[in-house]
């Protein structure tokens, strides 16, 4: 079964099915290069690989391409199709959700240009906080991924709840870098690296909360329309 | 006259409910109130239980496949439908403001007739002079002097956005005149007597991309002063003109809501398969 028949059916016109699966597959190829590219930044900032961070920086091109491409093809399609109602929102959202996967992926170069400079000098403490806060990032953006092709709305709403969590991680760990640059003023270069590679992830989390929200309207046509459990990430 | 009245005679509604002072989906106030209306083509059941507020001076555009009652529920209007025997009505659609129930048997047809104009899927013009079609109306209202009748013929033909084309040959056959300009006729000869109501049967169908902007542009303007009810198989005209649309589907209406939501986020199931192709 075709990914747009799991909430709509089929068309009678069987090559505009095609080429809204083409969409989707489009979408999703431009996912997994996000989370690759999320997965291979913090590694490279972790483990101080200079060589993985900079096949990060190399590989934001292929994001770009691809989020081109997705232009290309709403454009088509919107010219084309005149598409209305289900048709319109997940052709509409597809252009939103790859900008937020653009995004995402630019957040991920910002790491691992980050983790090229911290490679240089002397490691502040063991990573602790980041790689558990990158590690819900990135299953927030798989699950996301999932909810999207599976057209989960439900699904997306949980990760959509998540986002909460990184919050929270990024709360904390400000606090600590601030507390270590007043200790010693010296290393404020490192742990302002090291705020902006937490700060870029708690962005990815909102990306994909982002996301979650775009399948919600994409499903039900309605924005949600509600609160979260806590407040926002400080600035 | 032939009594044009319908056979049977059963659809007895004589007391109309009380009028709702607006549409509850678009605060206009309303026009017409359709209420469980029913109709057979002898033993066939054509429209089923039909209810539906169509608001005053706004476009409402009727979709559906073929052979779902969208143009049945429209001729209903001014009961076109009498002119066969066998044919049946049930329930009432109500005409505001004096709240007459059209299809009551006890109603004569002449008078949604004189109140509500109609216009069909193929300019229909008489074969008399552009003049003379536009005043048709008028004269068979008895209105026959020169000055009131010149009067008229010009202003529903401004109306209806052919008097610069025309005004050097208002005496020429309705005939020369293009498919398009044919049915802009067409409506300047359904304004002529001032109606209430406005129905467009397809009105575009047999007209190329120009004369169709051109009618649209027309039913635009047209709806500051009509109540205009438009059938159309062309489900971006009733986007892009509309304010209401009404979905049918077996002589049912299946959903009757604000256009911007029936093409963006339909409730029901069967509205949006239609809508994006998925029918059939």
């Amino acid at each position: 079964m075709s990914e747009t028949a799991v909430v709509a059916g089929k068309h009678t016109v069987q090559s505009y099915d095609e080429e809204l699966e083409e969409l989707t597959g489009l979408i999703v190829q431009m996912g997994g290069v996000a989370e690759k590219q999320l997965a291979d930044a913090v590694e490279a900032l972790v483990e101080r690989n200079v060589d993985l961070a900079q096949q990060v920086i190399d590989r934001d091109r292929t994001v770009d391409e691809l989020e081109e491409q997705v232009d290309k093809k709403v454009i088509r399609l919107l010219a084309t199709r005149q598409p209305v109602a289900i048709d319109l929102r997940m052709i509409a959202m597809g252009l939103k959700v790859s900008n937020d996967l653009e995004r995402a992926s630019d957040y991920a170069a910002g790491i691992a240009k980050r983790a090229i400079r911290l490679a240089e000098q002397p490691q502040l403490k063991p990573f602790v906080t980041i790689p558990a806060m990158a590690q819900i990032c990135q299953q927030m953006l798989k699950d996301v991924l999932d909810a999207y092709v599976a057209r989960d709305a439900e699904k997306a709403m949980q990760v959509w709840d998540r986002d909460v969590e990184v919050d929270a991680f990024y709360n904390s760990l400000f606090r600590e870098l601030v507390t270590y640059m007043i200790e010693d003023p010296r290393r404020t270069q490192v742990c302002i690296d090291l705020m902006f590679c937490a700060k870029n992830l708690e962005r990815i989390g909102d990306h994909s909360t982002n996301i979650a929200e775009k399948i919600h309207y994409m499903i039900h046509g309605e924005q949600i329309n509600r609160q979260r459990a806590t407040g926002k990430a400080e600035d | 006259m032939a009594d044009l009245r319908v056979n049977g005679g059963s659809a007895a509604v004589a007391t109309a409910p009380p009028r709702p002072t607006t549409s509850a989906k678009t605060g206009a106030p309303a026009k017409c109130d359709v209420q469980d209306l029913n109709f057979w083509y002898g033993s066939h059941q054509a429209l089923k239980d039909v209810n539906m507020t169509i608001p005053e001076r706004q476009v409402t555009a009727l979709i559906g496949p073929s052979g779902c009652g969208k143009s049945t529920f429209l001729r209903s209007f001014n009961r076109m439908h009498d002119l066969y025997p066998g044919n049946r009505y049930e329930g009432a659609i109500i005409l505001h403001p004096d709240d007459i129930n059209i299809v009551d048997s006890a109603t004569d047809p002449m008078i949604p007739r004189m109140r509500i104009g109609m216009v069909f899927q193929k300019p229909n013009p008489f074969p008399k002079s552009i003049y003379e079609n536009v005043a048709a109306g008028l004269r068979i209202r008895g209105i026959n002097r020169k000055s009131v009748v010149d009067e008229r013929v010009e202003l529903s033909l401004r109306q209806a956005a052919l008097w610069d084309e025309v005004k050097d040959r208002l005496h020429n056959s309705a005939y020369d005149l293009s498919g398009g300009q044919q049915q802009r006729l067409c409506i300047a000869r359904t304004l002529a007597p001032d109606p209430e109501v406005l129905l467009l049967d397809e009105p575009t169908s047999a007209l190329d991309p120009i004369a169709t902007s051109h009618i649209e542009e027309l039913v635009d303007e047209l709806k500051s002063k009509y109540t205009i009810v438009i059938v159309t198989h062309n489900m971006q005209q009733a986007a892009r003109i509309s304010q209401m649309t009404g979905f049918f589907h077996l002589g049912r209406l299946i959903e009757f809501s604000p256009t911007e939501e029936i093409f963006t986020n339909p409730k029901e199931k069967m509205t949006q398969d239609y809508i994006t192709g998925r029918y059939g």
